[in-house]
């Protein structure tokens, strides 16, 4: 177990220094700090004078490295735009992105728990074409295309829910169904196959022959086996799904960090973009090694395996 | 006699087995049959949809930039206050949504098209040379894949397309960038296992050079796999493409594409739903016929493909 943990360790540093090394890249190798930051008819001394001070003129490692040593402390300088911390703006911002987050997975876990199960129990048959179907339905529509439908007929045409705002429980509803709906085809595909696969086994069998009832042989022994890749996916597909959670938050116009991500990226304040970068990584990768960790736990085959 | 009959039973059960077992191929052989019409439904709407975004200055009602004020936010013709004139209805300065609609298939498929070539050749070279020559190349290579799948590809596109500008060569060329290593990965794997076996190990006793080993013998069995995840990929490239330009990050108004349109009609979907409805709707009619194709493709090619 100890050495299952310091490998995954291990991958979480490679990941975060290389996601570090991107944000840093983004700004410092595609575009110029600089030119951002000045008039356009600044001259050229102007330019030269303003690169020094910034210590834009020192080799990039040079630049690299003052930059991690800071952001390890969690100094990611000043926003440019607004004169804060960037990284106190983005903390800020983050709660509401992970219950975003949270509440989508719930909402994905309800309706694909069911529907997968049953598909899987009622295979080939028109139960489980219906559900094959909604899944490639899903999968195909845009989330914030989806958004503005559902603010279309429930906020604009049915008057019942706030299309966009914080805060309450109405303003929850419409984001985590969107989020959910993007995530619930794949989730729903997973627990079918996961089910069908063991329903086959031999302990099913056992189960039954020992006359435990038929509802208790699906949830108690199926379901909860059926359950261990599900988790492994999801959790190593948070990344995504906060991915799906950056676009509906720009539908609905949700305070969480992705919403200040664009805003910042239309303002160009580079030093929150960055910041919001590296500590959604970290959230993304913190999450994937207690799926690790969890997930080994639960079965030793994968501990061994990987 | 107690043995014969003893090996009777054997037999008969046997048959039964294998009945039972026939049945079920025959319902997976029906499975993938309607799989293969439902793929061949789906490949011609997608044949008429890259057609018309091909023949769209003959087949556009109207010019998709001519702003007509006086006609503007004309609902579609089959509600009130509609007219044959305009049959999806008009936007917010009056422009034809059909004509935009038709002309803005153009971008999403250039896009998709051109992304998904770029990114399938980053990853299959990639991914070929991880497998094949192993080692050190093979654990940096796949360093940075999983870098990269951890990290929401959306967010990577937004922050890269801030800092080159908004313009169609950087959107494919962010999106072909950043969508390389779902190939890597299953390329990497599948030329790791094809790399074992025995006509590769020939090849190699008979002195064929690595290069050769690798273009001609092990990437012609990976075709099929990487013909499959490419077809998919081009629907995801298209939902970002149109997310980006949604944003007003991607293709620039006036220029039409169904994310921009999208984006536009956001704001008016107080008094008219439709500006934003329909180029939606075109966006998820063609990520679905991708997909269709996409899943029939694979069953066609290799019902026990793993993806």
């Amino acid at each position: 177990m100890q050495r299952y943990i310091a490998r995954q360790l291990v991958q979480l540093i490679v990941v975060v220094f290389g996601i570090s090394l991107l944000a840093f890249a983004i700004l410092h190798v595609l575009g110029d700090p600089v030119l951002l930051l000045l008039p356009q008819n600044a001259g050229k001394e102007e330019f030269e004078r303003y690169r020094h001070l910034l210590g834009l003129d020192r080799p990039m490692y040079v630049q690299y490295w003052k930059f991690i040593s800071r952001a390890v402390l969690g100094d990611f300088g000043k926003s440019w735009y607004a004169d804060t911390p960037a990284f106190r703006l983005v903390l800020e911002r983050m709660p509401p992105t992970i219950y975003l987050t949270l509440a989508g997975l719930v909402v994905a876990m309800v309706i694909a728990l069911p529907l997968g199960t049953i598909a899987a129990l009622r295979r080939h048959t028109w139960v489980d074409s219906l559900c094959t179907v909604v899944a490639v339905a899903g999968q195909a529509a845009p989330i914030f295309w989806l958004g503005i439908m559902l603010i279309i007929v429930f906020s604009v045409r049915l008057r019942l829910l706030p299309a966009s705002g914080y805060g309450t429980w109405q303003n929850f509803l419409m984001p985590a169904f969107c989020l959910g709906a993007a995530l619930a085809p794949i989730t729903m595909r997973l627990v079918r196959s996961g089910v069908i696969e063991v329903m086959n086994m031999e302990f099913i069998k056992t189960a039954r022959a020992k006359g435990v009832a038929e509802p208790a042989v699906v949830v108690k022994h199926a379901f909860r086996n059926a359950c261990i890749p599900v988790i492994t996916v999801l959790g190593l597909q948070f990344g995504q799904l906060l991915g799906g959670a950056i676009i509906t938050e720009t539908v609905f116009a949700w305070p969480g960090v992705a919403t200040l991500t664009v805003e910042s990226i239309r303002n160009q304040d580079f030093p929150v973009v960055q910041c919001a970068v590296i500590l959604l990584a970290l959230v993304i990768v913190s999450v994937n090694l207690v799926v690790d960790l969890v997930v080994g736990f639960i079965d030793p085959r994968i501990r061994a395996g990987a | 006699m107690k043995a014969v009959s003893a090996d009777a039973k054997v037999e008969l059960a046997d048959l039964g087995a294998v009945r039972v077992e026939a049945a079920g191929e025959r319902q997976a052989t029906l499975v993938r049959l309607l799989r293969l019409r439902w793929g061949l439904a789906a490949g011609a709407v997608l044949v008429l949809i890259v057609a018309s975004a091909v023949v769209a200055p003959w087949i556009a009602p109207h010019d998709p930039l001519a702003v007509d004020v006086r006609h503007r936010l004309a609902p579609p013709a089959w509600m009130e206050g509609g007219s044959a004139q305009n049959l999806l209805g008009t936007d917010q300065v009056g422009r034809d949504l059909l004509s935009r609609m038709i002309y803005g298939g153009r971008v999403s498929l250039v896009v998709g098209v051109s992304a998904v070539l770029l990114s399938s050749t980053i990853g299959v070279l990639l991914g070929l040379s991880a497998g094949y020559a192993g080692g050190r190349l093979d654990w940096t290579i796949m360093a940075l894949v999983n870098v990269m799948l951890t990290f929401p590809f959306v967010l990577l596109a937004l922050a890269v397309i801030a800092v080159l500008g908004p313009s169609l060569v950087n959107m494919i060329i962010v999106l072909g960038v950043a969508g390389w290593p779902i190939y890597a990965r299953v390329v990497r794997a599948e030329a790791m296992s094809i790399g074992e076996r025995e006509f590769v190990l020939a090849g190699r006793a008979l002195g064929m050079s690595h290069l050769r080993i690798v273009f001609r013998q092990i990437l012609p069995n990976l075709v099929s796999t990487i013909v499959v995840i490419a077809t998919l990929q081009v629907a995801q490239v298209i939902i970002l493409e149109s997310f980006l330009s949604f944003l007003g990050l991607g293709i620039q108004p006036p220029t039409p594409a169904w994310g921009n349109m999208l984006g536009e009609g956001r704001l008016y979907m107080l008094n008219s739903w439709w500006i934003a409805t329909f180029p939606g709707l075109a966006i998820f009619l063609t990520t679905l016929v991708i997909n269709l194709l996409g899943n029939a493709l694979r069953d066609w090619l290799d019902p026990h493909m793993r993806l």
